[in-house]
């Protein structure tokens, strides 16, 4: 993978945010983290974002926003984090709702992981979406967990934010200072690692609707049933290109546009050759990164096929 | 905002009032306030199951949610889909399949399973298997807790359209 | 009338051999068991360790006043201030030669040996509390080189973890057995394969639990444990502890699975116990998940080199282990972190017929976590290993696996027999096992598919594994060795006034059914409805003295104690009516709790009749009778040592050859128990016992790095087997009743464990056999099947 002087190397030391997998991996001192109750904090419900903006600038840093709850909860049983304040953002009516904007599928940054998979709008005009949902852990951390949340803990094996990045999604970001849009692509930086100023909160998604003809594949490589992919490809093909964005190989997802290239011209050798130029698989708990590599080229095989049959 | 929270919310039916710690997660809540012990806390960070209860009329982890969190929220624990008699049948099936054996994982286990019940329909084995693949149990392998659900979807599917 | 009068077992209403659901089930069922974290008391404590985030260090300075001062904490304590509460403990047993450990404390007294041994404690009035004040315990740590291997702890010049032993190996055997040497020169096939085995642990769904409540008037504790073993429990605690015996009562009431880990004792819960007679306050501690995984016993780390000596007529003429495995820092006590070891050497190779058989076991010290008995002890690798050298000699010398098994298992009729390690089987069923297993999973048929689908690049894999498992052992075990540990169960029968039946029994109950197996035992004897017998156990106190659950022998031992127990108590009752009706005992019987005519079957009185004569109306009965309703038995195993079981298990399953994943198809197990008393009950044995042994030989390991630091010690990152990844199980019972015993039955706990490893093993490596590969590493990740194809 291609340094980029501007973003932080990939194998980063521990993450700036809270991860409770392989938590003790690649700590350079030992701690004996025996915690399974949260810290003492202060809690406050809101209903608007002008709340949350207004919390966020008397507490800085040290308040922190409670979504779903699904990633922050165990950091915090685990006392990973150890935020003054938490804001619990899901009555705020705003975020939620997955609607149709034109030529863009907007879903509220609190739709529920498993309201997203049971919309038919998200069948319709962002099927690869659909298609990743059921991988994403099991039924009762998707009736909590939230698209947005998911998109801000940025883990680099999650489903999502390879989804958006292949789907050419754009977030938009809200603060006091108003709302600005990232592009998918710009957002994940690295391990845990996001786009998001400290007093930023994500909103919404738009996602541009699947044109007729568009293709969608959706391959993931997990140990058992909803745990984070070993490795995973989300493989959208439209009129405009073809996107392969590549999960649980890096620090965030990695688009691999030279196998890319290489796919567009219908060769597959050659294009699960090449993703030795796109990837560079940092090792994990399941496996090195020579074999992440090599799954990466069996899915890439694999959604190929699938890709010309469909 | 505030370290110390009060919540109204209804419990199995029933209107409770508590004044509770923010840091308080709602499993401890219900095991220490109000002596539901039925739902049990297995890992505290929501992966093996056992503390599954329904909110709202979702399964989710109890031990992911704070207490504080649950104001003006509904929330039916095993003990209430026992005695309201919504599970019965599931009941009646994993005991004659013997669907469990220490039966700490077991609320969980009929909580989740429950919400698949609703859904209607007979799923495949496979299906059944899936949606309880976020339960842990180590005793019974789960092969009897799949035939148990099999055999409680299918009668309740006779028994819609016979 | 001539007719032999039916056995027990064999009377209309007999519930023995019926798969009756379980009435102690009910309460589960509705989310209302009572587990030690269930249990409230006034003026409760809770506890919760600081522990060693260094698998090596000493111990300069703990300063624990900034803890001591925080609001809600009672006490904050160090090995210093428990100082003369306890006497330290060691885990040997004397009948294992050479056996060596050192004394081990509650808290760590002057280093930490291993990453999570406790130093530290604090009582508070909520966990949370305790947590808080974790946080501001001070401790200085010199860290110190660990020995995070067995390699590292046996390397020449490789510091004693414990100087005063001197090196670090805790045990050594060796057998030798026949003419091993002769048999590998003659042999036309001789094939090695080294086997590896993770590092494993329990994982139980409720964790460890102890709730401690001393009463300081009368001095008396109370222990309610998540335990298997109450009665062990106790007599360690009076060992170690200044109570009398009268003193001490031990509970246990759910519990919430235990499979071995919940029969040892902890640092842990022996400082609980210490703090509730510091404190005169009740003081409960429940391991919470991240502290069970540093925690908890461990098992199953061995390596094991093996060889076997085939004849290409396919007799195998040798077997030759050496089993190198690493415990921790200390052998646990009281049953020691060598037993497993000692059993995979024990009974590696027993099933077949080879005479000439060496093994050599070395059980070494290391800074991780304490290991001990845990599910199956020794089988899942003795299994492995065997059936791993079976498959492999059987490809050596170009023989169907079924076949080569076929040739050498011991014969049906050859029994009694001696193993080579000196193990002896009274009898078992292997061939007819294997018989019924290659019909009922069809395996010509499934060699006929796996050829067919091979030509279409899909590979399946078929897996066979015999086994036997060591069930209802005598007190050769561990009493001879110095264990309080009891091999002899008790069951005292009580006829109430309204004509149910009172059961107490000192085997327990943790979700296997034991409280049923008894149940149906008593009412079958006695001649009464299952719903009127009501079985206690888990009671120091209100039970009969017994060994506990271990080695799965409840149902043998305890079943059998019942079982006597049973008929004794009938005599009595008897004798009663028979006085009553002025009729001879000999002439009458009990059928669904009623006193009947034995020849007509004609009802005379009810028990409830009986029940209140004898309690309550003595003054109508004959002078001088003094009717006794109660009746207690004891039994143990007296002839043999063991009684084994005997098995089969295949595994049908297919793997992705470019990603490594496997798929499992189908499971079947043909298992020989001797008389099943429950046949559901041992169905859910042997399928809950594969699967865990599934998890092992696809997903479970512990892993760790050179500091000796667990990397992957949460739920997200220790891979349990969950229910999408698993197969549905089927399983065959044969019936070859116990000898020396009337119920005739043996255990079945840990035999789904024993097998399932090896039969994974080898249905792996017979996919991987067209591509010339094998893997002998578990767990078989896709990483290492991957690694085998040469494609990573």
């Amino acid at each position: 993978m291609p340094a980029d002087p501007a973003r932080p190397p990939i194998d980063a030391r521990a993450p700036a945010s809270h991860s409770v997998r392989g938590r003790r991996a690649g700590r350079s001192t030992p701690r004996w983290e025996d915690f399974l109750k949260a810290p003492r904090f202060a809690y406050l419900r809101v209903s608007s974002l002008a709340q949350v903006f207004d919390a966020f600038a008397e507490h800085g840093e040290e308040a922190r926003i409670l979504a779903g709850g699904q990633s922050l909860v165990p950091a915090l049983n685990m006392r990973l984090a150890e935020p003054r304040l938490l804001i619990d953002i899901n009555p705020i009516a705003a975020l939620a709702g997955i609607e149709r904007r034109e030529s863009v599928l907007r879903i509220g940054a609190l739709a529920r992981h498993s309201e997203v998979g049971a919309s038919p709008l998200v069948a319709e005009l962002a099927p690869l979406i659909h298609q990743a949902v059921p991988h994403i852990a099991h039924p009762a951390i998707r009736n909590r967990g939230s698209f947005g949340g998911s998109l801000a803990q940025a883990d680099p094996a999650a489903e999502l934010p390879a989804c958006v990045v292949a789907l050419d999604a754009v977030l938009h970001l809200a603060s006091r200072r108003g709302e600005r849009r990232v592009a998918a692509r710009d957002f994940f930086r690295g391990p845990y690692e996001t786009a998001l100023a400290p007093d930023e909160v994500i909103a919404a998604v738009d996602i541009p609707v699947a044109p007729k003809g568009a293709r969608s594949v959706f391959l993931e490589l997990a140990r058992r049933r909803g745990d984070y992919a070993l490795a995973g490809l989300a493989a959208e093909a439209r009129e405009d290109g073809l996107r392969l964005v590549f999960f649980g190989v890096g620090g965030r997802p990695v688009e691999a546009g030279a196998a890319a290239s290489a796919l567009a011209a219908r060769d597959i050798a050659a294009a699960q050759a090449a993703l030795a130029r796109d990837l560079d698989p940092p090792g994990d708990l399941q496996a090195d990164g020579a074999t992440k590599l090599h799954l990466a080229r069996v899915l890439l095989g694999r959604a190929a096929r699938a890709l010309a049959a469909a | 905002m505030s370290e110390s929270v009060e919540i109204r919310l209804t419990v199995n039916g029933a209107a409770v009032t508590r004044r509770v710690d923010a840091r308080q997660s709602l499993v401890d809540f219900l095991r220490e306030e109000l002596g539901l012990t039925g739902t049990r806390a297995g890992c505290e960070h929501g992966v093996c199951g056992a503390c599954t209860l329904r909110l709202d009329g979702a399964i989710v982890r109890a031990c992911l949610l704070f207490a504080a969190q649950l104001d003006g929220a509904r929330v039916e624990t095993i003990e209430g889909l026992s005695d309201s008699g919504e599970i019965a049948d599931l009941q009646a099936a994993f005991h004659r399949r013997n669907a469990l054996q220490c039966g700490f994982c077991t609320a969980g286990m009929l909580v989740t399973a429950a919400a698949l019940l609703r859904r209607g329909g007979v799923p495949s084995r496979e299906e059944i298997r899936d949606f309880l693949s976020g339960n842990y149990c180590r005793c019974t392998g789960y092969c009897a807790i799949i035939d148990a659900v099999e055999e409680a979807c299918r009668a309740r599917a006779e028994k819609a359209s016979p | 009338m001539s007719e032999q009068p039916l056995s027990f077992f064999d009377r209309p209403n007999s519930y023995i051999g019926k798969s009756v659901p379980r009435p102690n089930a009910q309460r589960l069922l509705q989310g209302r068991g009572v587990f030690v974290d269930d249990l409230r008391l006034p003026r409760l404590l809770h506890a919760a360790f600081l522990r060693s985030p260094y698998a090596h260090a000493r111990i300069k300075r703990i300063d624990t006043a900034a803890a001591a001062r925080r609001a809600g904490v009672v006490r904050v304590v160090t090995a210093a201030d428990l100082a003369g509460l306890y006497t330290p403990w060691v885990g040997v047993l004397t009948h294992l030669k050479g056996m060596k450990s050192a004394p081990q404390h509650p808290l760590a007294p002057d280093r930490a040996r291993w990453q999570g041994e406790p130093v530290a404690a604090v009582a508070a009035e909520t966990r949370a509390a305790a947590e808080d004040a974790l946080a501001e315990i001070a401790v200085e740590w010199e860290e110190l080189p660990p020995l995070a291997s067995v390699e590292a702890a046996l390397a020449p010049g490789a510091p004693a973890i414990h100087e005063a032993l001197g090196d670090n190996l805790a045990f050594t055997r060796t057998i030798d057995a026949g003419a091993v040497d002769d048999a590998f020169d003659r042999a036309d096939a001789v094939v090695a394969e080294t086997f590896t085995f993770a590092r494993h642990t329990g994982v139980c769904p409720e964790p460890r639990s102890i709730l401690a409540e001393f009463n300081p008037a009368d001095r008396r504790l109370t222990l309610y444990c998540s335990s298997q073993a109450p009665h062990m429990m106790k007599e360690i605690v009076l060992r170690h502890f200044p109570l009398a015996e009268a003193d001490l009562r031990v509970v246990c009431h759910d519990v919430g699975g235990s499979y071995g880990i919940k029969i040892h004792v902890y640092p842990d819960e022996m400082t609980v116990i210490a703090l509730a007679l510091m404190l005169g306050r009740p003081v409960k501690f429940v391991a919470d998940r991240l502290e069970s995984f540093v925690s908890d016993i461990h098992a199953r780390e061995h390596r094991v080199a093996a060889r076997v000596a085939v004849s290409k007529s396919g007799e195998i003429l040798a077997i030759d282990i050496d089993d190198l495995t690493g415990i921790g820092p200390f052998s646990t006590y009281p049953r020691t972190s060598a037993v497993e070891g000692n059993q995979v050497v024990n009974l590696a190779g027993s099933w077949y017929r080879s005479p000439n058989y060496r093994a050599r076991l070395r059980v070494v010290f290391q800074n991780k976590p304490p290991m001990s008995q845990y599910r199956a002890v020794g089988h899942p690798v003795a299994c492995a290993v065997t059936e791993g050298l079976v498959d492999l000699a059987a490809r050596a010398i170009a023989m169907d696996p079924a076949e080569l098994r076929w040739r050498n298992l011991i014969a049906d009729d050859a029994y009694p027999w001696k193993s080579p390690a000196g193990l002896l089987f009274e009898k078992l069923s292997h061939q007819r096992a294997l018989e019924r297993m290659l019909g009922m999973m069809d395996y010509t048929g499934l060699r006929r598919e796996q050829k067919a689908l091979r030509a279409q690049g899909v590979h399946r894999g078929i897996g066979l594994a015999c086994f036997v498992e060591i069930t209802n052992p005598g007190p050769a075990f561990y009493g001879v060795g110095g264990a309080p540990i009891s091999a002899q169960d008790g069951c005292s029968l009580r006829l109430e006034p309204g004509g149910t039946v009172t059961c107490a029994i000192s085997v327990t109950e943790q979700g296997q059914g034991t409280e049923t197996v008894v149940a149906q035992i008593v009412a079958s004897v006695l001649g009464v409805a299952l719903a009127r017998v009501r079985v206690v156990t888990g009671d120091t106190e209100r039970t009969p003295y017994g060994g506990g659950t271990w080695a799965s022998r409840g149902t043998g031992i305890g079943g059998e104690a019942a079982l006597q127990a049973a008929k004794a108590l009938r005599a009595n009752v008897l004798t009663l009516a028979g006085a009553m009706l002025q009729a001879a005992p000999g002439g009458l019987d009990i059928v669904e709790g009623w006193i009947v005519d034995a020849g007509t079957g004609a009802r005379r009185i009810g028990l409830e009749e009986v029940g209140r004569a004898g309690y309550f109306r003595g003054d109508t009965l004959p002078p001088g009778l003094q009717p006794e309703l109660v009746a207690t038995r004891h039994h143990q195993p007296r002839d043999y040592p063991f009684a084994f079981t005997n098995g089969v298990q295949a595994s049908w399953l297919e793997l992705d050859v470019e990603t490594g994943f496997v798929r499992l198809l189908k499971h079947w197990v043909v298992e020989d128990c001797g008389r099943m008393v429950n046949p559901l009950l041992v169905d859910e044995q042997i399928r809950g016992g594969v699967v865990q042994g599934l998890g092992a030989a696809l997903f479970e390991e512990c892993l760790y790095d050179a500091a000796g630091q667990l990397r992957n010690g949460t739920l997200a990152d220790y891979l349990v087997p969950m229910a999408a990844e698993m197969p549905d199980i089927e399983v065959a019972h044969l019936e070859t009743p116990l000898a020396g015993t009337e119920l005739g039955a043996k255990g079945v706990g840990e035999a789904g464990t024993a097998g399932a490893p090896a039969a994974v093993m080898n249905a792996i490596n017979d996919a991987l056999a067209p591509f010339g590969a094998r893997v002998a590493e578990q767990p078989f990740t896709p990483a290492r099947i991957l690694r085998a194809l040469g494609r990573v």
